[in-house]
């Protein structure tokens, strides 16, 4: 038996995930480090972005640039709500924020074009922020926020529960009907619609359900850095980053985009204190290399040497 | 109040000279050769940057190193356009496909330009005085150097619309606009004149970089903030045409001037809204088809 065979079996899959989530559940309780806290957060909150971002732009091909703005009014609410209300709550409520920014959003644009969409969305990160800027600076007479301190482990805990419960979100709309529809309005769009599917109704509803998630990351994450401005909130690199983790780990396959998200973070994580300027570098050239030669991504090499050794187990039988 | 509308309205031409070079260039890149060329205004940065080597270490003529920037951007996009996009173009499904990862290829392109230039020249703000005497135009003050940008924006926008109006390539180049695989199949050699596009645009962002560096300040992440404007102008005038592009650019100056006479913080806010409806309410443009 090859190890192909073995790991391609459903139930060694789930329990190796079960097995995951269990240590990283308990890992707090062994007096984990600080510094690996962080780090798993840092590394959750991108799968957090990167899977959201996969969920609606994934299997219809809309590429959508506003996790930033999403994002942003999570950080948002948790700098205005946060002294107030109790974390989960404001928690909530950032992510309905996003919910319902997107909602409208996709409602008023979802009818462009693709290319436009992007440009669009891109539009609205930066339109937020600079309409924020004017505001904390003309009307509140502050630049920044500062948000309420909440410790290292709560801040981990929940963001694996938004992290868990996005992973289901993204597993069951991929097994199900709406996957499908999503799916057929990625390969032509005229054709879902005449197949009977509401396509600007399904589409503008995931991809406020994508933003949801993100609201939710960004409202957690604020109490993490303490002090935001818009700059640091509406920052558009994380409107890039998820696109990027998403292509260079792939989407054709459901864990792609989630270890394309980890290598990054993890990447970000060792690279960005010593050499900014070479991280971003490197980002961009694995950008441009995985668009020339590696459509698939990630996944699709995996995928390839997985269906090769499939083949081989099937001709030694 | 004569004074003061005449000094928004001669600003806000001398702002729109720029927005429409840099449009233009992007007109190219995007209405002709498809590529929504995000690092754009990297090439900018480029041709501000070496200005600003070229006239504080060697002290050459900023008027003069338009001459050399504006070719060398031209190189260097003609080389990206045929090792990158041109194998992008062919290995797309459909121009929509070809558009995304073009798109995100320039992303790519973007991240690496930038933080070679950040390596290269550092991330602080540069600037130099040239041409900053005042001149008074109508009773209102202007530096020299804006009035010499905008005249070569004026001249370089109208010699280009002559270039694609009149000449043999220029009208391979229209031809390449409408419907690439017809232009192909009467002869034009259109990996050749797609690249050719992309690099003009290149050469149109390179001089604009040099023209920006005589007025205002010019540091490493400069670039980002023109390309949304290219983009916003593009979109304004209408994909694909040139001279949309053109007018495009001084309607956008015009805005930004006026949105900065009233309220100095929301003119690039002012940009998103005005392009923001405009993509709702007419996204092919005023003189779009």
């Amino acid at each position: 038996m090859n190890i192909v065979s073995v790991i391609s079996h459903r139930s060694f899959l789930l329990g190796l995930l079960g097995l995951i989530l269990v240590l990283l559940a308990t890992l707090p309780l062994f007096r984990a480090s600080t510094y690996t806290l962080l780090l798993l957060t840092a590394i959750f909150m991108y799968i957090v972005l990167t899977v959201s971002w996969v969920i609606f732009s994934g299997p219809t091909g809309y590429i959508s640039l506003a996790p930033a703005a999403f994002f942003g009014v999570g950080i948002y609410t948790a700098a205005v709500l946060g002294k107030v209300l109790p974390l989960p709550v404001v928690i909530g409520i950032g992510a309905l924020a996003s919910f319902c920014l997107a909602l409208l959003v996709g409602a008023l644009t979802l009818r462009l074009r693709g290319i436009y969409f992007a440009i669009f969305t891109f539009g609205l990160v930066v339109l937020i922020q600079q309409v924020l800027l004017w505001w904390e600076i003309v009307k509140t007479h502050t630049r920044g926020r500062f948000v309420i301190v909440v410790d290292n482990t709560t801040i981990y805990y929940v963001m694996l529960v938004i992290l868990v419960l996005l992973l289901l979100t993204a597993y069951s709309i991929r097994r199900s009907k709406y996957g499908l529809a999503l799916q057929s309005i990625g390969e032509d769009e005229e054709a879902a619609a005449h197949t009977g599917i509401n396509v600007t109704a399904l589409k503008t509803i995931t991809f406020a359900m994508s933003a949801f998630f993100v609201g939710a990351a960004g409202a957690i994450m604020a109490t993490k850095w303490t002090y935001i401005d818009p700059y640091i909130a509406f920052n558009p690199l994380f409107s890039f980053m998820p696109v990027l983790m998403a292509i260079f780990g792939g989407m054709g396959q459901f864990f792609g985009p989630v270890l394309g998200a980890v290598i990054f973070a993890y990447l970000e994580e060792v690279l960005i204190t010593k050499f900014p300027y070479y991280y971003m570098l490197i980002f961009g050239l694995i950008l441009v290399i995985v668009m020339l030669y590696l459509p698939g991504g990630l996944a699709g090499l995996v995928q390839k040497w997985w269906k090769g050794g499939l083949e081989r187990r099937n001709a030694n039988t | 109040m004569i004074e003061t509308i005449l000094d928004v309205v001669i600003g806000g031409l001398l702002l729109g000279g720029i927005y429409a070079l840099i449009a233009m260039g992007l007109s190219l890149q995007y209405g002709v050769a498809r590529v929504l060329n995000i690092a754009h205004g990297e090439f900018l940065m480029l041709g501000a940057l070496a200005t600003w080597s070229l006239y504080t270490v060697f002290g050459v003529n900023p008027l003069v190193s338009l001459a050399i920037c504006g070719p060398i951007t031209f190189i260097i996009g003609f080389i990206l356009y045929r090792t990158v996009f041109t194998r992008l173009r062919i290995s797309s499904g459909s121009i929509g496909a070809y558009e995304g990862s073009s798109m995100l290829a320039s992303f790519g392109l973007l991240f690496i330009i930038q933080n070679i230039a950040l390596l290269a020249w550092r991330s602080d703000i540069k600037g130099y005085t040239y041409l900053a005497f005042p001149v008074d135009v109508g009773g209102a003050l202007f530096a020299a150097n804006r009035l010499v940008t905008l005249a070569f924006a004026v001249a370089i926008g109208l010699a280009f619309y002559l270039f694609l109006a009149r000449t043999r390539l220029g009208k391979a180049i229209r031809a390449a606009a409408q419907d690439p695989g017809t232009a192909g199949l009467v002869g034009v050699n259109i990996n050749q004149v797609l690249a050719l596009c992309f690099a003009l645009g290149a050469l149109l962002a390179g001089i604009a970089g040099a023209l920006i560096s005589m007025c205002y300040p010019v540091h490493g992440t400069m670039g980002l903030e023109y390309t949304i404007i290219a983009i916003i102008v593009v979109v304004l005038g209408g994909l694909g045409s040139i001279p949309g592009s053109f007018f495009g650019g001084f309607i956008l100056g015009l805005i930004g001037s006026i949105v900065t006479s009233i309220e100095p913080g929301l003119s690039l806010a002012a940009y998103y809204v005005l392009f923001m409806v405009l993509l709702i309410v007419r996204p092919t443009g005023i003189l779009g088809r």
